[in-house]
């Protein structure tokens, strides 16, 4: 086996090793955001994108506000309803309030009327001072109250 | 809704993928063994289509089992595993050739159990939320283990470390099974309680602090770290316990402070520890200045770095180096044989696959749809990420050295073993996170006609 051979089996297997862990990246990489669900053809029926908002009424709240609390003064528009309200990044309106949980609590719309309902909290959601222990209704200029924080609909 | 852009996409299969890079994977694990037959007897070795048959039955047998069990799991995770196993036996082989000794075919066998393993795991474990069920029966069972070395007949002292046991023809590292029942016996404990311990106490510089009457579980496990490190001397498997406590503790909570507190513990129990324990002195002191008595005590990792230094960008040759010269060549410093045999180029190309192995791990953690899926992946994910760290970390002098396996390279049945099984682990939870959701039909105006969406659930 000469010298020459032997290198060349080194650089070609230093090669093959490189070339693996290329095709395992390219693959990671072609995986990233999975693939598009097919739209059109033999697939299952295609779904709305969105779900429908409910319908706009003169008089009816169009967005949620925190009006006392450590984040006073952020709102989420109710167009994209169910709102999740708690300390977790996927809470629509997310709260630095350490009496909150990580998904604390929702607002829903059915029909026209708008519910807010307790996601299984620890220290509750209130109304008044009520503690809720299932959806309630609530109209404009209730206050709900999570933690220090206090919530309520806006027109 | 959130979720509305999410579900736009579903993730593919992907088995073909993964089939292509299996045959890549045993290309390179071969491949490795052919070349250690031409660097030391200057012809390919007579038993390699025995050897390579073998290899790629045991591979190809995995490969059909996760097709048929779980379609939808990572396609990527399967053939890095292979190829590091691979390459891993063909070292041991080539270290066998120098010191005249058998553990390459030991270690074929261990990696055919860790195969049985990883396939009775994929089949008999198809919703991994069972194991949630086994909270404190598998933290119990954890520390059983973690005891078993210390018994009279059985425990063994190896190298000054008691984390052996011996039972008949048998040795057993019991740690390396307890490090997988302690990432579950974790996650199901801070699944349940995060919430408590999220509560913060008191704030200075911009860090919350967590509450002092929060502060038992981690102390608990600081104890028990630091109990395995006085009575069994293990600093690795210290290390690696506490720390990865810590890191499911943040992530869990999602509170730098505890961080801060762990950190705090553990430099306060390592100070403690290298003031009372000649050995952790020891240790301390070879990182410090190996060359001091580079024929005594820092002989191993003197000659461990001259073999680095030996193989430079390119390394000397399959077969053609010294790496026998290395005591313990084949277990603590595989790393060092391979970067004087293959040269850095190899010794990154592992270092990359073994962050692809923590990426997938994490990856899988974040699109998992329960928390708990969500901590064991984080948790097994961290068990590698620390591993590779703190072995290849003390192999190059980074950090003092301390004894733990590197995954899926070095000789150890326990700990090849132990690892398929955290690979299976890890392939259940991205199957399960992966598989696309089931369809959900419209909620229609008509309250009559409301469905409800229906939920796989898991009994507790």
């Amino acid at each position: 086996m000469s010298e020459l051979t032997l290198f060349l089996v080194r650089i070609a297997y230093l090669a093959i090793l490189w070339i693996f862990v290329l095709s395992a990246i390219s693959v990671i990489r072609s995986d990233m955001f999975g693939a598009r669900l097919p739209s059109t053809g033999a697939a299952p029926a295609p779904k709305p994108a969105k779900q429908k908002a409910p319908p706009k009424r003169r008089g009816s709240p169009t967005h949620v506000a925190v009006i006392q609390g450590s984040n006073t003064g952020i709102t989420a528009s109710l167009a994209h309803a169910p709102i999740l309200i708690g300390r977790g990044n996927d809470a629509a309106i997310r709260l630095d309030d350490d009496y909150v949980s990580t998904r604390h609590a929702r607002i829903a719309a059915s029909g026209d009327q708008w519910y807010v309902e307790d996601l299984g909290s620890t220290n509750g959601t209130y109304l008044g001072s009520q503690r809720i222990t299932q959806p309630v209704t609530i109209g404009l200029g209730a206050q709900v109250r999570i933690g220090k924080t206090i919530l309520e609909l806006r027109k | 809704m959130a979720n509305a852009s999410l579900l736009q996409f579903v993730h593919r299969r992907r088995r073909g993928a993964e089939l292509f890079l299996l045959i890549l994977a045993l290309v390179v694990g071969i491949g490795a063994y052919a070349s250690v037959g031409l660097g030391v007897d200057g012809e390919v070795p007579t038993n390699i289509v025995g050897y390579g048959g073998w290899l790629a039955a045991l591979v190809v047998a995995a490969h059909v089992v996760v097709r048929l069990v779980a379609p939808y799991a990572d396609p990527v995770l399967l053939p890095v595993v292979a190829a590091l196993n691979g390459i891993g036996l063909a070292v041991i082989h080539r270290l066998d050739l120098a010191e005249d000794t058998g553990n390459a075919d030991q270690q074929l066998i261990w990696m055919t159990l860790g195969v049985a393993l990883f396939v009775a795991t994929l089949v008999f474990l198809r919703d991994h939320r069972l194991l949630a069920r086994f909270t404190y029966t598998s933290g119990l069972a954890a520390i059983g283990l973690l005891i078993l070395p210390m018994l009279p007949v059985i425990g063994n002292e190896v190298n000054g470390a008691r984390i052996w046991i011996h039972v008949g023809p048998f040795n057993f590292q019991p740690g390396e099974v307890a490090k997988v029942l302690l990432v579950i016996t974790f996650a199901g404990y801070l699944v349940v309680h995060r919430d408590a311990l999220a509560l913060a106490g008191r704030r200075v510089l911009f860090v919350d602090f967590p509450r002092g009457r929060d502060l038992g579980p981690i102390l608990v496990m600081w104890g028990i770290s630091l109990s395995i490190l006085v009575l069994q001397k293990d600093l690795g498997s210290s290390l690696l316990f506490f720390g990865l406590f810590l890191i499911m503790l943040y992530v869990s909570t999602e509170r730098p402070g505890w961080l801060v507190v762990g950190g705090l513990l553990f430099f306060s129990g390592a100070t403690v520890a290298f003031q009372i324990f000649a050995h952790v002195q020891q240790r301390v002191d070879i990182w410090l200045d190996p060359f001091a008595d580079r024929n005594g005590d820092g002989y191993q990792l003197v000659q461990g770095l001259y073999g680095f230094a030996w193989g430079g960008l390119i390394g000397r040759g399959l077969g053609e180096g010294m790496p026998s010269r290395v005591p313990e060549a084949e277990s603590d410093f595989i790393m060092a044989a391979i970067g004087e045999e293959l040269g850095l180029t190899a010794v990154i190309a592992i270092l990359l696959l073994y962050g692809l192995i923590v990426e997938r791990a994490l990856r899988a953690a974040l699109i998992s749809r329960d928390g708990f899926g969500k901590l064991v992946a984080t948790g097994l994910g961290g068990v590698f990420a620390i591993q590779v760290f703190v072995v290849i970390g003390g192999v190059t002098r980074l950090i003092p050295l301390t004894g733990l396996t590197t995954p899926f390279l070095s000789y150890g049945g326990s700990s090849l073993v132990a690892n398929w099984v955290i690979i299976a682990l890890l392939l259940r939870i991205s199957d399960q996170a992966r598989r696309p959701l089931p369809e959900v039909v419209e909620a229609s105006e008509d309250p009559d006609l409301f469905q409800t969406q229906i939920v796989k659930a898991v009994d507790r």
